[in-house]
Parts: C-alpha cells; sequence; structure tokens
C-alpha cells in the first residue's frame, strides 16, 4: 500500500499538553492510585513544579519554543514504518513500528527531559539531577542540560553502570557527573533514593528530572503530557496511512513512561486494545522478574500509590531483567488504574522471548532495537498470531539498541567471548575521557 | 500509668513532665535489629535507662529516602539480618512493659502492607504511644487518621524549613502528641551545626499550634541538645545514637547522658 502524501500537519509536542480530559485529581490521584508518598521537605518542590507545569502548558511562548526543540533538535515528527518482513512472523497480522528510537539521543526520552529542562529554566534553577536505569534518561537528561546550559548529576546504580557502561561515557561526553549508587540493589530503585536524597539537600537550586511517568503528583502526568506527542503522532499518521485506527497497541512497560506516552491518545478509541509488555525476566512464576503488575501488589513506593514488587512486609523486592531500563520494581500509577479498570492490558514478556525478538528484529528489518523495546516487538509477535492477518498492531520502538550490543552479543554468543571489552577497560575509557575534557 | 490512659496520653505526659522540670524531652532514635534483634532491645533499653524520655524504634525499611548513609546502612544490616514488622511491635511490647516510652518510626508501605486498622491497634495493644511518617503527610493519611484516633494513639508527621504557612497549619491540625520539625533541609545525619532554619522553623510552628515542638536532623551533642532545649520541647537523636551504637551499649549510654544533662543544662523554659 502506498501512503499518500501527509494532507495535514501531524500534532505537535506542544498539542500533548493541551487538556484532554483524562487528568488525576488535584492530588494525583488516578482512581486509588497516584497521590504523593513523600516527605513533607519535598511538598513544597513538587508543587512548585506542578504550579509552573499549569502556567506552562497554557503559555504559547512555553509551547512554541518546545515544539521548535522537538522538530529541529530531536528530530520530530518519528515516522512510523511498516515492518512487511517482521510481519510474516506475526501470523501475517500486520506491524507497524513507531519509530522513537530515531529520536536524537536514540530513544523516547529526550521528549519528556527537553520538556523538564525548559520547565527548569522557567523557575530560575540552574541544576538538575535525575535517575537512570539503561543509561537511556541519563543520556537524554545530559543533552538537554547541555543545550540549555544547566548542571547536570545522574544517580545510577552501579550494577546499571557496568551493564550500561556506554552510556556512563556518553553522559560524561556531555558534561554530566555520573555517580554510581552503591546502596541496596545498586540498580534503578536505588538511583531514585539517592536521587530524592539529593533532592531534598538542593532543593532551592535544582530540578529533579524524573525519567518516568511515577513518582509522586505532578510527574505521572507531566512525564505523560511530555510523552504524548509518540500516540498522538501514531494515530494521524496510522489512520492517514492505513485508513483505520490499529487494533492494538503495544509498548514495554517499567515505569511505563513510553506505554503511557503511546497509549494515552487512544484511551477514548474504545476498541483499540492497549497492551503494556512487562518484564518477566526469567518467567513470572520464578520470582525473578520485573512484572510489577502481573506479578506484584498494591503498595508505595517513590512518591506514589501503584503495584510494585513486594514481600509480605512490604519491603521492596529485588526486580530482574536483561533490561537495565526495565528493571524496576514498580511502575506508574496511571497503568496501575488503567489495568484496574481493564482499559489496558499488562502481559508478561521474558528474557528469553524478549531477546528472540530482538533477534527477529534486527534480521528481518535491519532494526537493532533497544532490548526494553524488544519486548513489545515479542508481545506483537504474540497478539498478532492471536488475532490473525487482518490485523493491525501498532507497536512503540521506544529506543534504538546500539547500548546492547555487548548484552545482545553474549546471549547469542556471536562474537567469540575473549573479544569482547570487560569490565574494567571501559571504565577506564570513561575516566580518560572525562579527564580529557 | 492507668489502664485508662491512651498512648496519645502518655505522650503528652512526656512533655508535660519535662515542661514541668523547665526542660527539653530527649527522644532517641535506634532501628529495630541493629546490629540484631536483642541488640536493639538492648540498646534501646539502655538509652531509656541513660535518660532519654522517649524512644523512637525505627521499623526498617528497604528504601529509606529520607536517610542518610548512618541510618541506611543500620537498616541495610537490619533487613539483612532478616528483621520482620512484627519484631519492631514486640520491641515496643519488650519496653512498654518495663516502662518504657515508645512511639514507632516507618516510612509508609510497611503500615500498608500490614494493614493500616491492623497496625494501629497492634501497636497500641504493645503499649506503644505512637507512630511518626517521614514520607506520609496528612493529604494522604484519611485512613491512618481515623484508625490512630479509634486505638488511642498518636500520629506524628513532619514540618520542613520549606513547608508553607498553610500546609504548617494543615500538618499540625492532623498531629497528635508532638509535631516533629525537621531541623534542616537534607537527609538524616549528625552535623557540626544544626541549621539555623531550627529556630525559625518552631516559632512558625507554635504559631499554628499549642502542641509540643520536637527537634531532629542533624543533632549529635549535649551543646547542641541544650540550645534546641532553649527554644523546642523536644530534642531528637537519631543518626548520632546510631553511630553511637556501633561501639555498643556503653557508646549509647554515654551520649544518652551527655544529652540528658543537654537538654536540662541550657533550657530557660518557654
Amino acid at each position: 500500500m502506498a501512503a499518500p502524501e501527509r494532507s495535514v500537519a501531524l500534532p505537535t509536542a506542544g498539542d500533548g499538553l493541551a487538556e484532554h480530559g483524562h487528568d488525576p485529581d488535584g492530588g494525583g490521584h488516578f482512581g486509588r492510585y497516584g497521590g504523593r508518598f513523600m516527605p513533607e521537605a519535598l511538598i513544597a518542590a513538587v508543587d512548585e513544579v506542578a504550579a509552573e507545569y499549569d502556567k506552562a502548558r497554557h503559555d504559547p511562548e512555553f509551547l512554541a519554543e518546545l515544539d521548535r526543540l522537538q522538530r529541529d533538535y530531536a528530530g520530530r515528527p518519528s515516522p512510523v514504518t511498516d515492518a512487511r518482513r517482521l510481519s510474516e512472523h506475526a501470523g501475517g497480522a500486520r506491524i507497524l513500528l513507531k519509530r522513537e528510537d530515531l529520536n536524537h539521543t536514540g530513544s523516547h526520552k529526550i521528549n519528556n527531559v527537553l520538556g523538564q529542562a525548559l520547565l527548569t529554566v522557567r523557575m530560575g534553577k540552574t541544576r538538575v539531577i535525575a535517575e537512570t536505569g539503561a543509561g537511556q534518561h541519563g543520556v537524554a537528561t545530559a543533552t538537554a542540560a547541555a543545550l540549555l546550559g544547566l548542571e547536570c548529576v545522574v544517580y545510577m546504580g552501579e550494577v546499571d553502570t557496568e551493564r550500561q557502561a556506554l552510556n556512563v561515557a556518553r553522559m560524561r561526553l556531555l558534561g554530566a557527573e555520573v555517580i554510581p549508587v552503591t546502596t541496596g540493589s545498586r540498580t534503578l530503585k536505588d538511583a531514585l533514593n539517592e536521587a530524592y536524597r539529593d533532592w531534598v539537600s538542593s532543593v532551592g537550586t535544582t530540578h529533579y528530572v524524573l525519567g518516568t511517568a511515577a513518582g509522586p503528583h505532578p510527574f505521572p502526568m507531566m512525564v505523560r503530557d511530555f510523552h504524548r506527542v509518540i500516540g498522538l503522532e501514531a494515530r494521524a499518521q496510522v489512520q492517514e496511512q492505513y485508513g483505520r485506527l490499529p487494533d492494538a497497541v503495544l509498548a514495554c512497560v517499567g515505569g511505563g513512561s513510553n506505554a503511557i506516552g503511546i497509549f494515552h491518545p487512544f484511551l477514548d478509541d474504545e476498541p483499540v486494545r492497549l497492551i503494556g509488555c512487562e518484564a518477566a525476566g526469567d518467567g513470572v512464576d520464578t520470582g525473578r522478574h520485573a512484572a510489577s503488575i502481573t506479578g506484584g501488589s498494591v503498595g508505595a513506593l517513590h512518591g506514589a500509590l501503584t503495584y510494585v514488587l513486594q514481600d509480605d512486609d512490604g519491603q521492596t523486592v529485588e526486580s530482574h531483567s536483561i533490561s537495565a531500563g526495565l528493571d524496576y520494581p514498580g511502575v506508574g500509577p496511571e497503568h496501575s488504574y488503567l489495568a484496574e479498570i481493564g482499559r489496558a492490558e499488562y502481559v508478561p514478556v521474558t528474557d528469553a522471548e524478549a531477546m528472540d525478538a530482538f533477534r527477529l528484529l534486527c534480521r528481518t528489518e535491519g532494526i537493532i532495537p533497544a532490548i526494553e523495546s524488544a519486548h513489545a516487538v515479542a508481545g506483537a509477535l504474540r497478539t498478532g498470531r492471536e488475532l490473525g492477518p487482518d490485523a493491525l498492531l501498532l507497536v512503540n520502538l521506544s529506543g534504538r539498541g546500539d547500548k546492547d550490543v555487548e548484552t545482545a552479543a553474549r546471549w547469542f554468543d556471536v562474537v567469540d567471548a575473549a573479544a569482547l571489552p570487560t569490565t574494567e577497560p571501559v571504565h577506564d575509557d570513561a575516566a580518560a575521557g572525562e579527564r580529557e575534557l | 500509668m492507668t489502664s485508662t490512659q491512651t498512648g496519645l496520653d502518655r505522650l503528652r505526659e512526656v512533655f508535660s513532665t519535662a515542661r514541668a522540670e523547665s526542660r527539653a524531652a530527649l527522644i532517641s532514635y535506634l532501628p529495630t535489629g541493629y546490629p540484631t534483634i536483642p541488640g536493639s532491645r538492648g540498646l534501646l533499653t539502655q538509652t531509656l535507662d541513660a535518660g532519654a524520655d522517649l524512644v523512637e524504634v525505627g521499623l526498617p525499611y528497604s528504601d529509606p529516602v529520607l536517610d542518610g548513609p548512618v541510618v541506611a546502612h543500620a537498616v541495610e544490616t537490619a533487613l539483612r539480618g532478616g528483621v520482620r514488622t512484627r519484631d519492631t511491635l514486640d520491641l515496643v511490647e519488650a519496653l512498654a512493659a518495663r516502662g518504657g516510652r515508645a512511639v514507632v518510626m516507618t516510612y509508609w508501605n510497611p503500615v500498608l502492607r500490614y494493614g493500616v486498622e491492623a497496625f494501629a491497634r497492634d501497636l497500641a495493644a504493645a503499649g506503644g504511644l505512637g507512630l511518626i511518617t517521614p514520607d506520609l503527610v496528612p493529604d494522604e493519611a484519611g485512613e491512618w487518621l481515623d484508625a490512630a484516633d479509634r486505638h488511642g494513639i498518636a500520629p506524628i508527621f513532619l514540618v520542613a524549613p520549606s513547608s508553607t504557612e498553610d500546609r504548617i497549619a494543615s500538618t499540625t491540625a492532623a498531629t497528635r502528641g508532638f509535631v516533629y520539625a525537621a531541623s534542616t533541609m537534607g537527609v538524616t545525619g549528625a552535623r557540626d551545626t544544626v541549621a539555623t532554619s531550627a529556630p525559625e522553623l518552631v516559632a512558625r510552628t507554635r504559631r499554628h499550634t499549642d502542641l509540643p515542638v520536637g527537634v531532629g536532623l542533624g543533632v549529635r551533642n549535649g551543646a547542641q541538645a541544650g540550645e534546641i532545649a532553649t527554644y523546642a520541647d523536644g530534642v531528637i537523636v537519631g543518626s548520632a545514637m546510631v553511630s553511637a551504637a556501633e561501639h555498643g551499649r556503653a557508646a549509647v549510654a554515654r551520649l544518652t547522658t551527655e544529652l540528658a544533662a543537654g537538654v536540662r543544662g541550657n533550657h530557660t523554659g518557654r
């Protein structure tokens, strides 16, 4: 099918911030989820963010500047690719890929950080901090900080600095300070704890650029709105190119920012199924997974009431996933709400399924996806086989896989293990880079 | 103590007694299970015997976002040792049985998981006087406020230097027993100086409530305790007490004695 020339302009990032009737209540609650479970010391700060965001989303100048950066700097709109050869493996269902991997910095994360960095400048703050798992959000934050002249500190679990050494180097090249976090499980959740600890001491000068649609109000709402452009564009693109809406929209869910961004503009399109693919690690029944909705229970973590992985005493349980970006024992509160009301479905995808989909996408489409995004591809292959050849599936390809090449090479044993860099020299390279800059 | 007294009544007594003696109350924090469960019981008993008017028994939690390295490390140690929620309630019961006055300090999720009503009931039954909740603000505390009221224990909330007047008003309105004034914008940890923001925060808090005000975050020695006692009703010592605990019961006793003298020494009354 030949795609016709674009007849109308696509929605823009600024359109994502417009009123849409799906905001939480004044306290940030989506049903019973969300809210603010956080120290009083930070309430004034999140109130300030909420007030500033409310002004910004109604300020034509802010929206114009956001649109300009998303277009001229990040490269929006991102295209939708008809994955024809991949589709042959999905029972013939047609799989369309929303190409967030083609954004500047290689993932959807740039949508949020450009918005929050502009907000930081509006608030008169000069320093940003961020947590990062896979490093994609850290890289995006470091990028936006460099662009807007902000000081940037990124907290990253020590385990993640090792498995994502390339992104550590990237952040340092961009002028950010990367602080490896050695407490707790030394992964994303501990990086979040450390970022909160920094923020409570530095809130006068610092904005916390939270990387996913989670945490205390207004972050779940605001981060979602900055990512709504994904779904707004994709909805228009699919409708224009295929004359109808997709049967299902799929995205991977860790914290869930790329998923809520692509799902949200379809909320009122009742027949469109929304399918979140959670990281099932070794399998939900093994206990070694990161599937908070499928395999967790309701609790308060990092500022919101939501599904979390916890033990009988409410202690957070360590999550497991081959994908650092999904390796988090909680999920954004709006996903918990969408699961509860049945508007979205959340399905588990194991490491092995995700890696099979990763390889298939590489070999059928010439696209090396982020392992995070490969979970959504796996979900689409499954859904396609279920729905059959008439189905039209939209997948959020949220990031590119350059950062995961080493992990994938080890998984598939495609190079002599001795030829792969060990952790040590990578660290040395990063340190050397920092010294020279 | 009489059987008709609620936990909240006995918490009020802590402060009325101190006030009658023209001094501030000394409040010591130590987490359950550090270094071991019996060890924490010994340390808490020690600080009570050496002059603490009230203890805050910390319920260990895996993600203590408001705690600095000293407390975070102690709590991690306790969790690695297998401490459970029930152990904190048992510890409170053991302390109360020998006349010790105890409140519990906990992040919110362990209480949510235990069941808000059940936790209030069991804490009251154990003889606990109240609950300090560093990551629960009154805005989210509806169910907890009802349960605490039903069981006669004090919901204790924090105010911070960044709190607006409106928030100090609403927070103190929901608080019973005493208000916890977090002196510093930062995580827990002993500091050489308690921020200059502390007297101002206490003064601002007093404009909204007649409740006693306890000052915590950063207190580490008798001189600081004495200084705080000139303007606050309670001096709360956490990280410094945990650091002392690393060196055993004698160190906890020594620090408590010094602090107890401090809250008496310089106190000029209100």
